[in-house]
């Protein structure tokens, strides 16, 4: 599903630079379940931000789904943003002034489908979420898990092959996190392919697979025994 | 443009953030408010200026005499120079391919008359068919004095409307008779005079019946011409000058009186008068243009500043459209588009209001000065243009650069 070589990326602040991805291969198949870890400052963010095409890597190859990844136009950044992938952020970015019920149909609202289609499948992932009765709710009503979970219903609402989810607990309690991810681990178990960027042990072993960074090089990359987050809530 | 689901977005959008729309709102509709007014009130002092001015003709020249003041050729002074029909003939003819309407006139005060058992004290004054236009007056029943009127000195007036309200009441002037120094005038006609009831207070009469009436045998007391106007106003005034100097000097020859004796005869020219009330009415336009003006700056600023501050609010949730597959260029529509909407509404709803005023409290305008305030519609209409045009372009800018940074950025941004 996704495939990328020798990814470099440096950030330029004046006159220094800072090498931030220096060389990662990595291949991720579809279904899987895979954490990206590291402590701040190794690069996972930025990794995580050019898979997710709001990024431009300085050289190497992204392959997503067999459509290569190079020299996009806004234009098409756009398109494949809206029909290949989900985003999951740790500050939620909902927009404020819109229901819960609209903040999912945005996505579908940039495909172009009219709006009763639009409203009706929002309305279908934010049960899915287990929202259905906050459909008419401001995000500032919401507790963080629920915005989390309109965020997730949001990532879900255009169908993408794969859900970028960055530091989707960061923001949010133990208990409210583990909920997060017993959601996440259901969305995987359909068969979608999902990337959590995560400085946390336990979120990260409730993964499939454990990408270590450091310094902007891959130190380890292995399967995990995944930890259901069910046994906790 | 057409695009309803767009347009629904965008009134969600509106719908959302009432305040900010609201302050949107209030500047565009206060300042095109604030414009219509002022232009409304310009324009109404401009016409009664304008009015007060039209009393008499604009391009008249009087002539009038009175007691010389210097000796000049063995005459001594305070003798008195007397206006004859033969000084008045000889401008007439001199001066004929100048002038436009021409009228000698004597008059006389505090004369009564009588109709029926009403009585009153007017002025009476012995004038030319042609002092009509002179004065302005329009004719509101029967006519005016004629050439045979005054060929024949006939004994028929022409009554002011105040006079006619005085003597006749509510019934018809017209032919009837009034009786002033034992003799029979019949009415001829009722005038009103712009000048109003000052004016209106008066009887003309033919001035050789006049003369003949007051027996005073050929003496006049004025002379009173108007000027043909040409399209120049500035040729005009030069024109109208020239022949008042030439008239003055002409008659100061004809009476042996002293060329600087500024007292013994006057010729007063109005157009030099009136250009200086022209002169001052550009000058209260151009007050008020610029007052407009700056309202409009101030306005285009105002809206600017709100629409900067729009975008600068909006840019995280520009980064959040953008990640959600949001193009650059639909960014930048929605955000002119809603710009565009909003000042459009509250401009017209400004205009409309302040149009709505002026014709609400234009005709209750109680002052010689100021009357029927308007507001040219097209001025009006393209100062909305010109604001939307400018919210427009103020919305652009920081929309645009907001559209191209990156999403990340935008995202970053709290």
């Amino acid at each position: 599903m996704i495939e990328i070589k020798n990814i470099h990326k440096s950030y330029h602040m004046g006159s220094n630079s800072l090498h931030v991805l220096k060389g990662i291969n990595f291949n991720v198949k579809e279904g899987e379940l895979v954490s990206i870890m590291g402590s701040s400052g190794s690069g996972k963010s930025t990794l995580l931000n050019i898979l997710g095409m709001l990024d431009e890597a300085d050289s190497g190859e992204y392959v997503l789904d067999g459509f290569p990844i190079q020299n996009l136009n806004e234009k098409i950044a756009a398109k494949y943003r809206n029909e290949f992938l989900g985003f999951i952020f740790q500050s939620f970015n909902l927009i404020n002034y819109k229901s819960a019920l609209d903040n999912v149909a945005l996505p579908l609202y940039y495909q172009g489908i009219k709006r009763k289609e639009r409203i009706d499948k929002a309305r279908h992932y934010l049960e899915k979420v287990g929202l259905g009765p906050w459909s008419n709710h401001l995000p500032s009503e919401l507790s963080g898990g629920q915005k989390q979970r309109v965020a997730i219903a949001r990532a879900l609402a255009s169908d993408p092959k794969v859900l970028l989810a960055d530091e989707p607990t960061g923001a949010l309690d133990t208990a409210t996190s583990y909920e997060v991810m017993e959601l996440i681990q259901g969305i995987n178990d359909e068969g979608k392919t999902i990337l959590v960027v995560t400085h946390e042990h336990d979120i990260a072993n409730m993964t499939k697979r454990i990408v270590n960074l450091k310094d902007g090089v891959i130190i380890d990359d292995s399967l995990v025994e995944q930890v259901r987050a069910s046994q906790y809530v | 443009m057409f695009d309803i689901e767009r347009w629904q977005e965008i009134f969600e959008t509106l719908r959302k953030n009432k305040l900010r729309t609201f302050l949107t709102g209030l500047s565009v509709a206060s300042g095109i408010f604030i414009l219509v007014i002022l232009l409304g009130f310009s324009k109404g002092i401009e016409n009664g200026v304008t009015s007060q001015f039209q009393r008499d003709a604009t391009n008249m020249i009087t002539v009038w005499t009175n007691r010389t003041t210097k000796e000049y050729k063995g005459l001594n002074p305070g003798r008195y120079v007397q206006l004859k029909n033969g000084d008045f003939d000889m401008v007439s003819t001199k001066y004929k391919d100048y002038l436009e309407y021409e009228s000698s006139l004597h008059g006389m005060w505090g004369v009564t008359m009588t109709y029926g058992n009403q009585t009153g004290s007017y002025r009476i004054r012995g004038v030319m068919p042609d002092h009509q236009f002179i004065e302005n007056a329009d004719i509101l029943k029967g006519r005016f004095l004629n050439q045979a009127d005054l060929d024949e000195a006939k004994k028929v007036a022409v009554i002011g409307n105040k006079m006619k309200r005085d003597l006749f009441k509510d019934e018809d002037a017209i032919d009837k008779n009034i009786l002033m120094y034992g003799m029979n005038f019949k009415v001829i006609g009722v005038f009103s005079d712009p000048g109003g009831d000052r004016e209106e207070d008066q009887a003309y009469i033919p001035i050789s019946t006049s003369q003949k009436v007051f027996n005073i045998g050929d003496n006049i007391r004025n002379m009173l011409f108007t000027v043909e106007m040409s399209d120049n106003f500035s040729d005009a005034v030069t024109l109208s000058q020239n022949i008042s100097t030439e008239i003055e000097s002409q008659i100061k020859q004809m009476h042996t009186v002293a060329p600087d004796d500024t007292g013994a005869v006057r010729v007063y020219n109005t157009l030099e008068e009136a250009k200086k009330i022209y002169k001052l009415i550009d000058t209260i336009k151009a007050v008020f243009w610029f007052v407009g003006i700056g309202t409009i700056i101030a306005g285009i600023v105002g809206v600017g500043n709100i629409m900067l501050i729009i975008v600068k609010e909006r840019t995280k949730e520009i980064g959040i459209r953008k990640a959600l597959g949001a193009l650059p260029w639909s960014i930048i529509g929605m955000i002119i588009q809603e710009a565009v909407f909003v000042t459009m509404f509250s401009g017209l709803f400004g205009l409309i209001s302040g149009l709505a005023l002026l014709e609400a409290v234009g005709p209750q305008v109680e002052s010689d000065f100021i009357k029927y305030p308007q507001v040219d519609f097209n001025i009006a209409i393209t100062t909305v243009f010109i604001l939307v045009f400018a919210g427009a372009l103020a919305g652009f800018i920081p929309a645009y650069r907001a559209a191209k940074i990156k999403p990340i950025e935008a995202l970053r941004d709290e």
